[in-house]
């Protein structure tokens, strides 16, 4: 019996020590804050994609990055919740319709910067300049190049015509990227002949939605299907595993208004005490090394025209992208969604 | 307090487009996960008590090994092994070309994918309960001529009822607040709804009102495990068992069967995350000694917290048995039935207010540098507290509850002044459950995603989150490093709950 009192008693003595020795060290951390040589970063991209950035920046400026990474929806809510006291000095997050959000939450303040002004795009930024994209991303037609000839495909469009009738694969419609994609569709022709293309997407499936691009990629190679719609870069990773792999991009729309293109993007919280530093990083991210390193990490194409991406994105090929604002995507996002879910995209 | 703002035209919405197949699919998957972890769960149990057959020792404790991993990772191994493009229908397309496919996504997908990760709740109370149940009544059952078959069906199951029942209903808790799982597959229920109502929509108010629509179904839970307390079992002493042994050929069928289980459960997954592990070595450095120390503090700083304050309230139910204390307690461990996500941002919200509300004004008055509960360790220990209350309580109060009454009073007669039992007999006592409660606890914390990945201090990086990092963007394949290791993690103290002399066989 005391045997069994005493391995409760050390089970109990252990949790105390643990949870002391962690206190004492978040007060510590909490007293820090005050210095300003650091940046807090709330993202929402993942930490392998920013870690090596925030190293460099540190590295070279001498300006630590503390972050938190998670999904936007929390973060934008933690955000605005605790307002003027947030720790936070830049959002940093994937999806248009994410920064969108956002800036219409007033939890962003705009940057009065000439240097990002000029680097990034007009369509590519806040018409208030309360955020700015920094990579941008191309959701683009995937088919299984021994199936389907290139001259087969024309527009996204196309894709609810019935030839296609049990060869198309897509990602579920909870996926922002998707739901961006139906904005502009929106956006483009009007809600009711934006459901009837959808409705068609989802009479051609040949199987349930899948939960993530590259499953809906490997069911194209398995013969599931034949065509899908995907990320370029979840395309490239497939590619960079397995260089002779039977999948191929293609470019729609071509002819009219371009490819889908979302972005990710970046903010200065009303609530920073330390704005100039946050510009400051934001500038160096926009330029340069930095804006190609933060594209290539991902594969993706830099915000700035001036900067070249990486080879094998430029392997793809050019391609004549869709200008709409892309605001377009947070403004609409709410209708897309609906309108996905009377069309039965799940 | 959400249904204040009504939100008519997301609600006409949801009613028009969802909320019938949201219904039907948490109902669907509620049964077709309690059908499979009862018939694994107890038929397994059963076989591991009442027969002698090769590799029973190893069998009876391997069988708690599946609890080691998370719902979402086994939800995307499974899918990377049995899914169209894996490698067993892909192999059959091969022998058969004119193969079409198995759709391995649906309501059956998902229900095996959870009754694997599940069953051990089931298996692990119905295995205590079996014994529990003294020879003489299976002696007598099989004197009157009853064959093994309906031994089990008919005095057997009833009499394990109830310990069926409480694994049962942690069972289905679990389904309900899943997420990780059902977002693999793609498959709608109340919890991704709820995601959808916030993320897609922005509506913090209509994400809160599903919610509660969810604690109705929690609700219809706790009834079950109501029903489960109504009839407690006289449990006779525990003697020594007598196995029936299996002749050659029954024996190793049994065998052949259990194990397959274990492979499918446990073998292949831990395969195929190995296998992943040395095609994609994900930049292994010390960091990840990190997560590994993180993962290891949080579960056990919430462990030691969960099991002293649920031991707490399991005495005084068992001192007070009023009708308040019970609702109270029925309403503190309803929080394992919420989704991660909505209890935390409920946390978050509140706690901010109390940070901007009390805490704030008192220590500027006082001329302090504010500290804030938001964003610290307090938060997410509370967020584990209230989502796994009922992980510590339930095991503590059904101990309490299954005493005889003769044990206290001995102790009294002896002298031992009220306040003194816990400490000369109730601690001594129930301290194996206590440790086991702790046990479950630091598991289910160390495997915790949504809460986690919310509240977490800055630098709080753990492996629960890790994995996160890279499933989201559907890299599978990279997150098995840290899945593996999240998995080892948590397999030293399931080993180590099957290694006790109460487990041991008797």
């Amino acid at each position: 019996m005391s045997l069994r009192a005493s391995s409760w008693l050390q089970v109990s003595l252990a949790a105390l020590a643990a949870t002391w020795s962690l206190v004492v060290p978040t007060v510590s951390q909490a007293e820090s804050s005050a210095k300003a040589d650091k940046l807090v970063v709330y993202s929402s991209r993942k930490e392998h994609l920013i870690k090596p950035l925030f190293d460099r920046y540190e590295k070279e400026k001498g300006v630590k990055i503390e972050y938190i990474t998670g999904e936007a929806g929390p973060l934008i809510t933690r955000l605005k919740r605790e307002g003027k006291k947030s720790p936070a000095d830049i959002l940093m997050t994937v999806d248009a319709g994410n920064l969108w959000y956002a800036a219409s939450q007033n939890i962003l303040a705009p940057i009065d910067s000439p240097i990002l002004e000029s680097s990034i795009p007009s369509h590519l930024q806040d018409a208030q300049n309360r955020w700015f994209a920094f990579t941008k991303r191309a959701r683009t037609i995937v088919y299984a190049t021994d199936r389907v000839k290139p001259e087969e495909l024309s527009t996204y469009e196309d894709l609810a015509d019935k030839k296609w009738r049990g060869r198309l694969c897509l990602r579920t419609s909870k996926k922002v990227y998707n739901q961006s994609l139906v904005a502009t569709l929106i956006e483009t022709h009007g809600e009711k002949k934006a459901e009837a293309i959808v409705k068609g997407w989802v009479d051609n499936l040949a199987t349930d939605v899948f939960s993530n691009d590259t499953k809906a990629m490997e069911a194209v190679m398995a013969g599931q299907c034949d065509v899908t719609i995907v990320n370029t870069y979840y395309f490239g990773r497939l590619q960079k595993a397995n260089p002779n792999i039977k999948l191929a991009i293609f470019w729609p729309n071509q002819q009219d208004r371009g490819v889908h293109v979302n972005v990710s993007g970046a903010g200065i919280t009303q609530a920073s005490q330390h704005k100039a530093e946050a510009q400051a990083f934001l500038t160096w991210l926009s330029q340069g090394e930095a804006q190609a390193m933060f594209a290539n990490l991902n594969q993706e194409f830099p915000a700035n025209p001036e900067v070249p991406s990486s080879k094998e994105v430029q392997a793809w090929g050019t391609f004549k992208e869709d200008s709409v604002a892309i605001e377009v995507a947070g403004k609409r996002q709410q209708q897309a969604i609906q309108l996905m879910d009377r069309a039965g995209y799940r | 307090m959400s249904w204040a703002h009504s939100q008519p035209e997301v609600w006409s919405h949801l009613w028009q487009t969802q909320l019938p197949r949201l219904i039907g699919n948490t109902l669907s998957l509620l049964v077709g996960v309690g059908v499979g972890v009862t018939f694994i769960g107890v038929l397994s149990a059963w076989c591991v008590t009442h027969y002698e057959f090769p590799g029973r020792r190893w069998i009876e404790w391997a069988l708690m090994l599946p609890l080691a991993i998370p719902p979402y990772v086994m939800a995307f191994v499974f899918l990377g092994i049995w899914d169209f493009s894996g490698p067993i229908q892909q192999s059959i397309k091969a022998i058969y070309p004119e193969f079409q496919y198995i759709n391995m996504r649906g309501t059956v997908g998902v229900s095996i994918v959870l009754s694997l990760v599940l069953y051990p709740y089931v298996y692990l109370t119905s295995r205590a309960a079996f014994y529990r149940l003294g020879n003489s009544q299976l002696e007598a059952a099989r004197l009157l001529g009853m064959n093994s078959w309906r031994t089990f069906l008919h005095v057997g199951l009833p009499m394990a009822k109830p310990g069926v029942l409480v694994g049962l209903s942690l069972v289905m808790m679990e389904t309900l607040a899943d997420f990780g799982a059902v977002a693999v597959f793609n498959f709608d229920t109340f919890t991704t709804a709820i995601y959808k109502a916030w993320y897609g929509f922005f509506n913090l108010e209509a994400a809160a009102q599903l919610a509660s629509l969810l604690l109705i179904m929690v609700a219809l839970v706790a009834w079950l495990e109501i029903q489960a307390r109504k009839h407690p079992v006289s449990c006779g002493r525990t003697e020594r068992r007598e196995r029936r042994h299996l002749n050659l050929c029954r024996g190793w069928c049994l065998t052949l069967f259990l194990c397959s289980l274990l492979i499918i459960a446990f073998g292949l997954p831990l395969i195929r995350l190995i296998i992943w592990s040395i095609d994609y070595p994900t930049e292994l450095d010390m960091r990840f000694l990190g997560f590994i120390l993180n993962s290891l503090a949080l579960g056990s700083i919430a462990g030691g917290c969960l099991v002293i304050t649920g031991f707490l309230l399991a005495w005084y139910r068992h001192q007070h048995p009023h009708r308040t204390v019970t609702l109270f307690g029925r309403m503190m461990t309803a929080g394992y039935a919420l989704p991660g996500s909505v209890l935390a941002v409920g946390i978050m919200l509140i706690l901010i207010g109390t940070d901007q509300v009390i805490i704030a004004p008192i220590m500027e008055s006082l001329g302090w540098e504010p500290w804030v509960l938001a964003g610290s360790l307090f938060g997410l220990i509370l967020a584990y507290w209230i989502r796994f209350f009922s992980v510590a309580h339930n095991p503590l109060h059904a101990a309490f509850y299954s005493l005889t009454p003769s044990l206290p009073e001995a102790a009294r007669s002896l002298g031992v002044p009220e306040k003194g039992l816990i400490w000369r007999l109730y601690l001594p006592l129930f301290s194996p459950t206590c440790l086991m409660a702790f046990i479950m606890v630091a598991i289910d914390v160390m495997k915790e995603m949504p809460a986690t990945l919310l509240l977490r201090p800055f630098g709080w990086e753990t492996l629960a989150v890790k994995v996160y990092e890279l499933t989201a963007e559907g890299e599978w394949e990279r997150a098995a490093m840290p899945a593996l290791l999240l998995v080892a993690l948590s397999l030293i103290p399931v080993i180590y709950l099957t290694r006790r002399s109460d487990f041991k066989s008797r």
